[in-house]
């Protein structure tokens, strides 16, 4: 259906006079007005940061609400840490920084200047995948892939830890990454690997 | 999440001289920056204090100091806690996750909000999120809620495993304002309970920054136990969990120390069950009666009556492993 827009002269006269009113409205005014907007609309800060990921140096603008998460996938197209639940249930989005496991969705990326951040797409030395990348495809450590490069953050960092003495604390200490395809037993097994090398 | 204004901040004072009248402090941000994105926590400042606090175990000569931001895998592996204070280290390693205790504070354990679903679902009436618009575990879901202490306006519980180890060990908080005056908090006089203010968790004093943690040298390292029933193996919030901890001669108990979270809307001790223990044998018929003093007259929600068999069973288990540590 054809819709007709119909001004009217009132409408018109109307309008036009409101707008030339407004520009005759003293500056303390519209200063006043400034103020509220500036009290219930609350100011986005953009903030620069000098970030270092996986040993290369960034230098951004980012809103002071950003993620370490949301920088990596939304502003650096490092889309290898997931967004699972984005409230730090379930690992997907663990990182490393400066060599600690961290979940990168409850970090904000305001915070890190100064620390050294490393993804998954950091793990591998040119075209050699990490001996842990190696064990999760050779003992089926993933099914559908999306909790994987957590898994491996984790995993690489349990290794390290130390936390691999038995299956029992394996789990343990991998207890913060859940993967819903159920591929536990071939993460065990993975570490398990590594561990023993 | 809303809008707002990022500083970091050096010096502990610095920081509290740059509180607003809507500002928060971040350390850790496991608890925050969730309740952030929830729109819970709504702050127009953050002041980012990680390099403000004292973050080392050191030795005093009552005991230790634990900087408040000392990161909980940092203390729970440290070689001074594990061999003078160890429950501090098991109730630390029973709760969250390995990144999760990678990045939280344990100044900000101290001070994590309750878990009740109600609190986090912003559709829902909550005292302590929203004063004065009604509790809706009450009458709700409220398997997870206090047995102990709560009040017709609030009956969450207390999330922290570590606070219910340092409520066990008589731990004192050292706070700072910001004309740099420091003063100790009893760990017992530091979370309240909910009666009329629920929104109110603990009673760090306005203006002022948790500086460290102190615990007084005890006997109590040979003979401790923290056990922590839950939905799930590991990473779950505890549904009972006890710390308890035994000072013995032989086989008679000179001080018992029994605490529990997931009871009461503060960590939980049982002070009458700890005078039971005193001077008596280290026996399973022993144990079993102060966990029968602990449990008696405990009033559960419509969903939790199972917590008190619960919390027997776990009363007992812990001072049985506390005699094979």
């Amino acid at each position: 259906m054809k819709q007709e827009y119909n001004f009217s002269r009132r409408f018109f006269l109307k309008t036009s006079s409101a707008l030339g009113a407004l520009a005759f409205i003293p500056r303390g005014v519209k200063a006043f007005y400034e103020d509220v907007k500036n009290y219930i609309i609350p100011t986005k800060e953009q903030i620069p940061l000098k970030v270092s990921i996986n040993k290369k140096s960034y230098a951004i603008k980012a809103d002071t609400r950003t993620t370490l998460l949301d920088l990596l996938r939304e502003d650096l197209n490092l889309t290898g840490a997931k967004k699972g639940c984005d409230h730090g249930q379930c690992g997907a989005c663990t990182v490393h920084i400066d060599g600690q496991r961290v979940l990168s969705c409850l970090t904000l990326a305001a915070t890190l200047p100064g620390k050294e951040v490393t993804t998954i797409e950091g793990l591998a030395n040119g075209d050699q995948l990490h001996p842990m990348q190696e064990a999760f495809i050779q003992c089926d450590g993933f099914q559908c892939g999306y909790c994987t490069p957590g898994q491996i953050m984790s995993a690489v960092a349990c290794v390290n830890e130390g936390h691999t003495k038995s299956v029992a604390e394996i789990k343990e200490f991998m207890s913060g990454n859940l993967c819903r395809c159920g591929a536990y037993n071939g993460i065990v097994e993975s570490i398990q690997k590594v561990a023993a090398q | 999440m809303r809008p707002f204004l990022f500083s970091k901040s050096t010096a502990a004072n610095q920081a509290i001289a740059k509180k607003k009248s809507n500002t928060q402090f971040i350390a850790g941000g496991t608890n925050l920056v969730d309740l952030m994105k929830k729109h819970i926590a709504n702050p127009d400042n953050l002041v980012d204090i990680s390099s403000a606090l004292p973050n080392k175990v050191e030795n005093t000569a009552q005991g230790v100091s634990i900087g408040a931001m000392m990161r909980n895998s940092a203390t729970a592996t440290d070689p001074t806690i594990l061999a003078k204070f160890p429950l501090v280290s098991k109730a630390i390693l029973a709760g969250a996750s390995p990144q999760i205790r990678n990045m939280a504070s344990m100044g900000g354990n101290l001070l994590q909000r309750t878990r009740c679903p109600y609190f986090y679902d912003v559709t829902t009436p909550c005292n302590k999120r929203q004063p004065g618009s009604g509790c809706s575990a009450i009458s709700g879901e409220n398997r997870m809620s206090a047995v102990v202490g709560h009040s017709p306006q609030c009956i969450a519980v207390h999330p922290s495993d570590l606070c219910v180890a340092l409520a066990a060990l008589d731990a004192t908080v050292k706070v700072m304002d910001k004309s740099n005056k420091t003063q100790s908090i009893a760990f017992k006089d530091f979370h309240r309970l909910p009666d009329n203010n629920p929104e109110k968790d603990n009673n760090l004093p306005a203006d002022a920054l948790i500086q460290s943690i102190n615990l007084s040298n005890n006997n109590f390292a040979k003979n401790c136990s923290y056990v922590k029933l839950r939905d799930r193996d590991s990473y779950a919030f505890a549904l009972i969990s006890v710390a308890a901890a035994l000072n013995l001669n032989g086989n008679k108990i000179i001080e018992a120390r029994l605490a529990s979270g997931g009871v009461a809307h503060k960590p939980w001790r049982w002070l009458e069950a700890e005078q039971f223990l005193k001077g008596k044998e280290a026996t399973i018929a022993n144990f079993e009666a102060a966990a029968n003093i602990a449990t008696k007259g405990l009033k559960p929600q419509m969903h939790n009556a199972f917590k008190i068999p619960m919390l027997k069973g776990a009363i007992e288990t812990a001072l049985k492993q506390c005699l094979n540590p």
